[in-house]
Formats: structure tokens, sequence, C-alpha cells
């Protein structure tokens, strides 16, 4: 079976006054059809900037993508010029983007029904009748009561939750085949949360979707996904099938992470928790050699001599970047 | 039980806090925001009291009311025998001693032109708790040594800490007078997930060493279940659910303490595929404009015309298990 999505070494740099930032270095992945996958990792570990460099959203200047391929229907997108025809006619309609803040990806000034019919006119070349019957169609489908009239909206008469469904119906609008969720529900409540991914969940597997989830909550990537890539200062340190990642971590990052997040049901009292020594390194001029090694328990000579160690396989779909095997610890 | 023979540090009766929504040039008054509507518990000596709900629910708004950073409407709330709803600003300063607190965001709460020691400092200062230059210092740096900084960094200014670190000097600052009560509203909330543990860990520590009580206010009912004894749920500025942290878990009563708990995947997926969901429908309601009688009942699988139209009380389920729910 073939991806749908490639990704394959890819590197995004960003110049700053400071130094050279390496927020993306060398990231592989990829996204079958049908696949729910998570992207988790703490901030900056540029899980956001990754996808956004699929997309070509990256502000050059200070950003660039300096190497790498993303190959997407036999295409290597980055061929393409960012603002070009060609990427214009992938972004939103083949792969689409939903964004963190509901509230702020939303532009205040224009009603709920210009900002949906505009990528159906743009990409599907709707005319503006059929394309906001369309719209009133999706929001229905992402659970907008009474549609009709809340169409004609502004985005403030929006709750954040409902904000976030209407750009889960504007990401649905052109049947993508791609949706990255990038931190989606963050910003909401926890049952909002619950409703939000529920639905997410329901409509990829209704219209053959495939959904990336990038997030920092460990519990969404365990519930939702079926594969996982735990990122850490640019570079994805472990992968794998969810139940795999989860059951049998194999990089001391992974190991350290689920060690230091409580659980439900678990008071003080039954597990103490074990947090994760120092904190996530500045990614100015990064010295060569793991990015984890001042932080972590079972470091040895090798790490510290050695370059970044490169993904090697442990199982099936199981791949770590570490020198050590955690299997024996 | 040990529990049941501790002392109330702060017992909270009644506390209503409305705030006026107003309208026009005149500022002509059109209504009330109910962020607390007539609640009470106790915080007992030596506990952890989590207080956990969504946002507008009121968990921050009853903090402040502790913290007397709010005067509340009406209600009382006795803090070490004394009540301290109605009293004067001159006379409940020396009381604040006595009260720490901790906020969400450790960059907005810490002056960014301060240095972290003068920061510490303050509190020492306002309470006249030193008496010259060297007894701040080393009170400062004991504290700083205590949240587990290196002395050192006094003079340094909050952006040049890292996130987990500025918590700290939140936590130093907070302990400065060597309060009995902390109040941490979602101390932990704004910091990276891999920094959180430390910080928790850190409350925990101090908690064991110098004999703290906790109000601990964070929406993230993990990690409150975890930190906490016993747990308060709130919901649209009511209390609906108090109980033991561990019991709350393996015995929710309330219909909405049950959703939050099932709303909350565990990082596991082999224990998580077992457990019951409960997705609610709508969302959480204005708090101007409340549903009549139980909050909760417009999203409530279980609703009668009863809970249409009155309050349910709160009420003790079984030995300290508080539930307020008609059909329990």
């Amino acid at each position: 079976m073939t991806a749908l999505l490639n990704v394959e070494d890819l590197k995004t740099y960003f110049k700053t006054d400071r130094g050279l930032v390496k927020a993306v270095d060398g990231v592989s992945f990829h996204i079958n059809e049908q696949e729910i996958i998570g992207v988790v990792g703490e901030s900056g570990c540029g899980k956001s900037v990754s996808m956004l460099s699929v997309m070509q959203l990256i502000t050059t200047p200070p950003g660039e993508i300096a190497a790498g391929k993303v190959m997407f229907d036999g295409q290597d997108l980055l061929k393409y010029k960012a603002k070009g025809s060609q990427m214009c006619s992938i972004r939103g309609a083949k792969i689409a983007m939903i964004f963190q803040e509901p509230m702020s990806s939303l532009n205040p000034v224009l009603t709920i029904c210009r900002q949906m019919t505009e990528a159906l006119e743009h990409h599907l070349g709707m005319h503006s009748r059929a394309a906001k019957e369309r719209s009133i169609e999706l929001l229905k489908m992402v659970g907008i009561p009474d549609a009709e009239s809340r169409i004609d909206n502004y985005p403030h008469q929006f709750s954040g939750g409902m904000c976030q469904r209407v750009m889960i119906a504007m990401a649905l609008s052109c049947n993508p085949k791609i949706i990255i969720a990038d931190e989606p529900t963050t910003a909401l409540d926890v049952t909002t949360q619950a409703q939000l991914l529920e639905l997410m969940k329901d409509v990829v597997s209704r219209l053959n979707t495939s959904l990336v989830i990038v997030t920092h909550n460990l519990g969404v990537v365990a519930r939702y996904v079926q594969r996982i890539y735990v990122m850490y200062a640019g570079r994805i340190v472990e992968s794998g099938l969810s139940k795999d990642v989860f059951g049998n971590p194999r990089h001391p990052y992974t190991i350290g992470l689920l060690k230091s997040v409580p659980r439900l049901g678990e008071t003080r009292s039954k597990r103490k928790l074990v947090p994760i020594d120092g904190a996530p390194p500045n990614l100015i001029d990064m010295p060569p050699g793991c990015a984890f090694l001042p932080r972590c328990k079972y470091r040895t000579e090798k790490c510290q001599q050695e370059p970044w160690p490169v993904l090697r396989v442990v199982g099936k779909e199981h791949n770590v970047s570490c020198y050590v095997d955690m299997q024996e610890k | 039980m040990k529990e049941e023979q501790r002392d109330a540090i702060v017992e909270v009766k009644n506390l209503k806090m409305y705030f006026p929504i107003t309208k026009g040039l005149v500022r002509r008054k059109i209504g009330d925001i109910k962020a607390v509507d007539d609640i009470s518990f106790e915080i007992k000596e030596h506990e952890t009291l989590g207080l956990v709900g969504e946002s507008g629910c009121g968990k921050t708004t009853t903090g402040r009311c502790i913290l007397r950073l709010y005067r509340p409407t009406s209600g009382n709330i006795i803090f070490a025998g004394r009540d301290i709803s109605v009293m004067r600003e001159r006379s409940i300063r020396p009381l604040r001693r006595n009260m720490g607190a901790v906020f969400q965001d450790p960059l907005g709460s810490l002056n960014p032109r301060q240095t972290a020691g003068s920061i510490v400092a303050d509190p020492l200062i306002v309470h006249h708790m030193v008496k010259n230059g060297n007894e701040r210092n080393e009170k400062v740096a004991e504290l700083f040594r205590l949240v587990g900084l290196d002395p050192d960094m006094m003079d340094r200014v909050p952006h040049e800490f890292s996130g987990g670190q500025r918590q700290r000097i939140g936590v130093a600052r907070a302990l400065a007078c060597r309060p009995s009560l902390v109040v941490c509203d979602e101390p932990i909330s704004a910091l990276d997930v891999s920094i959180q543990a430390q910080i928790i860990n850190l409350l925990e520590e101090l908690q064991e060493k110098l004999g703290l009580t906790y109000l601990f206010i964070a929406h993230d009912l993990s990690v409150v279940q975890h930190i906490s004894d016993r747990v308060v749920v709130m919901y649209l500025g009511r209390i609906v659910e108090i109980a033991d942290s561990q019991e709350l878990y393996d015995n929710p009563l309330h219909p909405y303490t049950q959703a939050l708990l099932s709303a909350i995947p565990i990082p596991d997926p082999t224990i998580d595929e077992t457990r019951r969901r409960i997705i609610l429908k709508g969302e959480v309601p204005s708090p101007t404009n409340p549903p009549s009688g139980c909050h909760f009942h417009p999203r409530c699988n279980l609703a009668t015309g009863e809970c249409r139209e009155s309050r349910p009380e709160l009420r003790d389920a079984r030995g300290g298990h508080q539930v307020a729910c008609f059909r329990i």
C-alpha cells in the first residue's frame, strides 16, 4: 500500500538575529488512506511547523524550507511555488487545515457564509447560491443548530466550540483527502473537546478522509489515533502504532512523558509523578548529538560522542531514535 | 476517619458573588452575572481541596472571594475563625499574611521589570516581616532554595527564566510570609507537559514540609484528582458534587461529573477502550441567563419536570460524599 502523503527528511529553518533555529530538522512521516495519525510533543518541538511546511504556509523570510520532499499524488509539493496556482489548488482543497484558536482563525468582519463559500467558489467553481446551500448542509453535518439563519452570523456570535465546528465544516467543504488539525481542541473545555473529537472521528470515517491530529495531549492521542509520532526538538524520536507506543514505549522521552502525566483514578497515594528533569532545549544553534541527552536518565558514553541517532526499527512499524535499548531497562 | 477530625481552616457559607451588567452612558444596571450562586463548603487544615469545572463555572471567582480580592455580594467566609467577608480592607491586611496565591500565567503575574529576588521579597516588606536588607536577602535566598531555585539567580528578571522556573518564583512569593492557606489558581495549565509534574511534585513536597493547606483550582480533572484529598465540582456558579478524590472517580454520582470524567481520555489505549463514554449535548449556557431549576437540566439525560422547576440542594449521599441532584 502506498502512502497518501509521504514526507521525507523535511527541514525547516528560521534565521533569527540570535542564530539559526532548526525548528524542523529532518522529519519523515507518512499518512495512509483513511488513517488517523497523531503528532505529539511539547511547545516548540516543531510539530506545528512541520505541518505548516507541508502546506507551504511558512513565512519566508525568516523561515525557509531547507530540504526535504512532500510527496502527494505522485508529486513533490515542495517543488511548487508557495503562492503558485498548483499549490493553491491543493491547499484547502486536497489538504485542509484546522487551526488551534477558532476565534482568531476566522475573520471577525466577514459573515460565516462569506468565509465558507469562498473555498467552494474558488476550488469547485460553484455559484454563490449553490455554495451557500452546500455550506448550510456542511454546517448541519457538524451539528450547528438552525444552520439556515446562523450562516449569516459573524464569528463573535458563535461560542468557541461552535467556531471550531465552523472550522471543521470549512475544512470538509472541498472533500479533502487529508485534514490536518493543529491542536484543534486545546483552547476548548473538556466536554466540548470530547464532542468535537467524536465529531471529527465520525466525519472522517464517513467521508474517507485521513486525519492528522497535532497535540500535546497524550490522552487525546491514545483515544483517537491509530499511529503516533512523538517529536522532540525538531525531530521524531519515536513512532509506531498507538497501542505499541503507549504499551511499550522505547524512547526515554516518551517513557518520561508517560510517567509525568497524572491519570484519572490515580491519586498521589497510588502513584507519585516522576517529572522529566530540566527544560526543553533552546533551538538556537543546537549542538550536534541527541537533544534529549541533558535530561536523559539513561544516557551512556556513546550518546555523548555520537551524532543524533537515526530512527531504528524495534518492532512492526515501531521506530525509535535512541542508542540505548530501553527494553532491557 | 482521621479526615473528619481535622478543623476547617476556611468555611464558606452561602457565598454569592454577582457582577453587575451595565448598559449605556450612565452605566445603568440591567442584570447580574451570577458568577458564584450560593455555594457552601469548607477547607480542612492540611488538606488539598480541588476545585474543578469548565470555563465560566465560577471556580476562579470563588478563589478570589476566599482571598478577599472580591467583596462577596452575600454569604460568609470564615477564615481562621473570623468572618472576612464583611471586613474592611485595613483590617484584612494583617490576615492576608496567612494566605498565599499562585496564579496561572507565570509571566503575566510577575512584574517584568522587577528582579526575581525583589518579587519574592515584596510580601516580606509589605507585612514588615524583615528588619533590614541583610535579613531580607537571607530570607529570599532561603525561599529560593525551598522551591528549588539557585539563589544566585535572584538578580535576574522574569524573562530570563524558563516557564517552570517562573512558576517556582510564583510559589516562592506565595510562601514568603509562611501562610497557612495557599490558593493555587490553574498553577500548571500554562506549562509544558514535561514541566507540569515538576510543579505538582514541588507543591506536594512543600505541603508535607510546611503543613500547608491548598485550594487547588484547575479545569483538568486528572491533575486535580491527583493532587487533591477532596474535590469540589462546579457547574455554572453552583456546586454539583463534593467527594473524596478516589471516591469521585470510583463512584461519581452527578450526571455532569460522570460526563466530565468520561470526557477525559486516559493516556493508555488499552485501558481507555474499556471506558464508558458519555458525550454531552450542547454547550455550557451563559451565566447571564442560566437555565431554570437545576442549571444542568438542558444537557442531562435524567432531567424531569422537577429538575426544570426547582434547584436541587447539595445533600449528603453517603459518608461525606455530597451531591446536588434530585435523581440520585
